[in-house]
Order: C-alpha cells, then sequence, then structure tokens
C-alpha cells in the first residue's frame, strides 16, 4: 500500500488549503506573542508582518517584507498555518517566504509596490498565493497568475469597513451580471472578457458557476464582530482582520469574539453576546479624509 | 419508495461545501450541523450518518465546545451513526491529539493517536494516487496528519509509505487525506452505503 504519482504545487492543491480555511478568521501578527494569542483565539491562521498596516500607514516610509528571524520565529511559534505578506511584483521577496516554508503568501498593496505594471508570476511558485481585488476583473487577472486564494481589498489600517464593502459587493454584483449573461446573451460574454479586462476562460467559468473558482475572502478595516459577520452575510468566505484586533484595547477577547461572530454570522443572538465588553476598538480613521496617494486599495493593476 | 439517505456536515468551518457537493452527487441529502438541534431531536438523530470535513482542527475544536456540540457529536458518533472524518476530521475522532495547539481536545471516539501537520507544511501538500482497503483513490493532502498509533480494533485502511494515513473501526471512518478536494468518491459511496437509509433499503 505505498504511493504512486504525487504532484506538489497544483493548483487543487494550492486551492485546496484555502478551501480548508473557509469560515475562518486569518489575523495579522507582528510578534510570536501575538501569533499564540491568535491560535489560542481560535484563528484559522496567521498573517505574519512587522508592522500591521495601521502602523504602515502612520509611520510612512517603504513597506517590504518582514525579517526571515520574525518570518521563522512566528512559524514556530504557532501549529496553524502561517502566510506572510511580499511587495506587488517582488518575486525574489517571494522566493525567500518560500524558502522559509511559509503556507501561504499575499502579494498585498498593504506593503510598497516593487514593480508598478506586473504582478508576481505565481504559476512559477510550489506556495499558494492570496491577491488583494476590488472588482472582478482584477480578481480574474490575479487567478490567471496564479493566485489560489482572492480577498477582496479594503482599506487597511483605518478601521473604517466601507471599502472592503464596496469591493466584495462590487465582485459580487459582477458574477450576478455575468451569470444572467451567460443565460440570456452568451455570445456577449466576449465583449464582458474585453471590458473586465480578463481571460475568456475564466469569464466563462464564472458565468456558469456563479462564483469565483477560488475562495474569497475579504479584508481592510474590519474591527469589531459585527464587521466580520457583515462581511459574511455580503458573501465572503471568510475574514482576514489586520490591524483591529492587536490596536485594540483588548486583543484576545476581541480576537476571540471576531471569530465567533464570523463562525456564527447569521445568528445575531452570538453576535450580540461576542459584542459586549470588548473595550476600545482601534481608534480609525475616515477613509475619505485620506489624500488619494494614501490609499492602498488602489495599488495593484 | 424511494428512501434517500441524509448527511449531516459539520459545518463550523471549514472545507464543508465540496462535501456537501460530493455527497449531493451521489443522490444524498445533506444538512448542514450548526447546533445540537440539526443534529438530534426528542427521538433520536435527525441524520443517517455523519461527515467531519477537514479545516483548522484547533478552531474546529474550539467552536464546537463553546456552541454545546461537541457532547451530542461525542453521543451521535458513539451510538453508532456512521461517520466519516477526513484531515481535522480524523484529528476530532482521535483519542489522543499529538503536537495540538494549546488546550485543544478532541472526540476520544476512535482509538488511535494523530499528530498534526505531520506530513508537513503546505509546500509538502500533494495530490496522491493511493491504494486503500477500498481501492486505489486519487486524493490530496493539505498539511496532512498521520496515525501514529491504531489501537485494538482498529483496522488500518491506507498507508502512505510508512505512515498509516486512514483507519477504520466500527461505523467510524478516519482519514488523513481529502478525496473531496479531487471528488473520488469511493469513502464518500461506502458512507452511505453503510447509512442505515440504505442497509432498510
Amino acid at each position: 500500500m505505498n504511493s504512486m504519482q504525487t504532484v506538489t504545487g497544483s493548483p487543487l492543491v494550492k486551492r485546496g488549503l484555502a478551501d480548508m480555511l473557509k469560515g475562518g478568521v486569518i489575523m495579522d501578527v507582528v510578534t510570536p506573542d501575538q501569533a499564540r494569542i491568535a491560535e489560542d483565539a481560535g484563528a484559522v491562521a496567521v498573517m505574519a508582518l512587522e508592522r500591521v498596516p495601521a502602523d504602515i500607514r502612520a509611520q510612512g516610509g517603504v513597506a517590504r517584507m518582514s525579517d526571515p528571524d520574525l518570518v521563522e520565529a512566528i512559524v514556530e511559534a504557532v501549529s496553524i498555518p502561517v502566510m506572510a505578506k511580499v511587495r506587488i511584483g517582488h518575486t525574489v521577496e517571494a522566493q525567500v517566504l518560500q524558502h522559509l516554508e511559509v503556507d501561504y503568501i499575499d502579494e498585498s498593496e498593504v506593503l510598497s509596490p516593487a514593480d508598478y505594471a506586473h504582478h508576481i508570476d505565481k504559476h512559477a511558485f510550489t506556495v499558494p498565493f492570496v491577491c488583494g481585488a476590488t472588482n472582478l476583473g482584477e480578481a480574474l487577472r490575479r487567478i490567471a497568475e496564479g493566485a489560489a486564494m482572492i480577498r477582496s481589498k479594503g482599506e487597511a489600517g483605518t478601521g473604517d469597513v466601507s471599502e472592503a464593502t464596496k469591493h466584495i459587493r462590487t465582485i459580487r454584483r459582477e458574477i450576478a451580471e455575468l451569470k444572467a449573461l451567460a443565460e440570456t446573451a452568451p455570445e456577449e460574454l466576449y465583449l464582458a472578457a474585453k471590458n473586465l479586462q480578463a481571460p475568456i476562460d475564466l469569464v466563462r467559468e464564472v458565468a456558469s458557476s456563479g462564483r469565483l473558482p477560488v475562495v474569497l475572502f475579504t479584508a481592510g478595516g474590519v474591527a469589531t464582530p459585527a464587521d466580520a459577520a457583515l462581511m459574511m452575510q455580503l458573501g465572503a468566505d471568510g475574514v482576514f482582520v489586520g490591524s483591529g484586533i492587536f490596536k485594540s484595547g483588548n486583543p484576545a477577547a476581541r480576537a476571540a469574539a471576531i471569530v465567533k461572530a464570523t463562525a456564527f454570522f447569521d445568528d445575531a443572538a452570538v453576535v450580540t453576546e461576542a459584542s459586549r465588553g470588548l473595550g476600545e476598538a482601534m481608534v480609525g480613521i475616515n477613509v475619505a479624509d485620506l489624500p488619494a496617494p494614501h490609499r492602498l486599495a488602489e495599488r495593484g493593476w | 419508495m424511494t428512501v434517500v439517505t441524509t448527511v449531516g456536515v459539520l459545518a463550523l468551518q471549514g472545507g464543508v461545501r465540496e462535501h456537501r457537493l460530493l455527497l449531493e452527487h451521489l443522490g444524498a441529502t445533506t444538512v448542514p450541523i450548526r447546533s445540537e438541534r440539526d443534529l438530534r431531536g426528542a427521538d433520536g438523530p435527525r441524520v443517517d450518518s455523519l461527515v467531519l470535513p477537514g479545516g483548522e482542527s484547533s478552531t474546529i475544536d474550539r467552536l464546537l465546545r463553546l456552541y454545546d456540540l461537541a457532547e451530542p457529536l461525542r453521543e451521535t458518533i458513539a451510538a453508532g451513526v456512521p461517520t466519516l472524518g477526513t484531515c481535522a476530521g480524523l484529528v476530532l475522532l482521535a483519542d489522543e491529539v499529538l503536537d495540538p495547539a494549546p488546550g485543544q481536545q478532541s472526540l476520544g471516539l476512535l482509538d488511535v493517536s494523530v499528530r498534526r501537520n505531520a506530513l508537513g507544511r503546505q509546500v509538502d501538500s500533494a495530490e496522491v494516487d493511493l491504494d486503500t482497503a477500498l481501492g486505489t483513490v486519487r486524493v490530496a493532502f493539505i498539511r496532512a496528519p498521520v496515525v501514529v498509533r491504531v489501537g485494538g480494533g482498529v483496522e488500518v485502511l491506507a498507508r502512505r509509505d510508512e505512515s498509516v494515513v486512514g483507519v477504520r473501526a466500527g461505523a467510524i471512518t478516519g482519514v488523513s487525506f481529502h478525496p473531496e478536494l479531487t471528488g473520488d468518491e469511493t469513502f464518500h459511496r461506502a458512507l452511505l452505503q453503510s447509512s442505515p437509509a440504505a442497509i432498510s433499503r
């Protein structure tokens, strides 16, 4: 009884890990201690980084991949999957993270882009990638490049959930429109692909299935259990929480509460209980007050 | 009269959808199990069989206990409802979990010890053709656990190289891998055939 043909890094294996994260919360952590708090709270994975988006925003400068020592220390600290971020288009940062055996790489607009034209060719890696998207076309371009998971973008580090709401709604609406088009005027899918700037094969796949071919999480500005439940009710498969946990008054309690509200997003009694007595939420910034060059969600092409 | 098997799929977190699609493709009805009410009524279990899917075992364990579902689930499976656990589902069924997350518990229904993530990190995750006691299957191992101790009365169903990756004891089957990701029907067919609705047909 021995194994025969074995394939690592296939699309199925890459997408498969994301499938196992569904219904869960992925938390930004900057130290091994924070990673342990996240694991204790029931996170399905952690995102290892040097600064949470709120600090990247406050401190400015170029934001890069984290120090390998930090990534390794976090990998050592927890038993759940560990993700880490690379700059958009920075193939070598991704090679480093693959060498460190992180479980997922986030090619992220939260860091400073390394390439303003190209994203990473993600097919070339064994480790799977998650990428951000503000709309369906952007999501499908990332999937064409090999992304095995999509997160709708919000405005990271603000505690303002309005951009996350807008982008998940946009993606969901554009999928519904494609599905309707496939039923009424399938010959118009070519034009739809042109307008979405996405490959026709992926457009056809979405039009017939009514969903993305990969798992869709949402991210950016989620700060409360109710925010997380809102994202789930809007059709997300799960939630990334960045600054919202460790920039709040009681991170352990807030992390556990967001996990509960995400799993039982459709049960108001659970979300109510989870929302009680959490102390102060992160201090927010209204996205409308951000000057355009500081809006992270607009990075990515 | 056509008898349709109703399979409850534990739906707190993880790969729920893939199991439901595969079971429904095989003609079963599926229901998501999120509370004791979904699982059983005053007159007994509301399902003919159960699937405990993959996911993050430490998260599922935490949610099971937070929402008072661990004990009803344990009692229902112990009462003989045929059950298939895949990956995290195998971890949940085991008597002993090695390399647990802090405080992680299990249902203690299978006399085996299971080591989490024993086959490595995601770079080691793989699609594999695997010979099993039920035939050759095409399955995916995702940060997979392995069985490191097999108790008396537990039958080994599959090994990958030297590692035990599939076991059965009575009506409970636990596997390290994901047949639902590749769409391999072998283990799900076996579950449906062992379900009371199928037996009474």
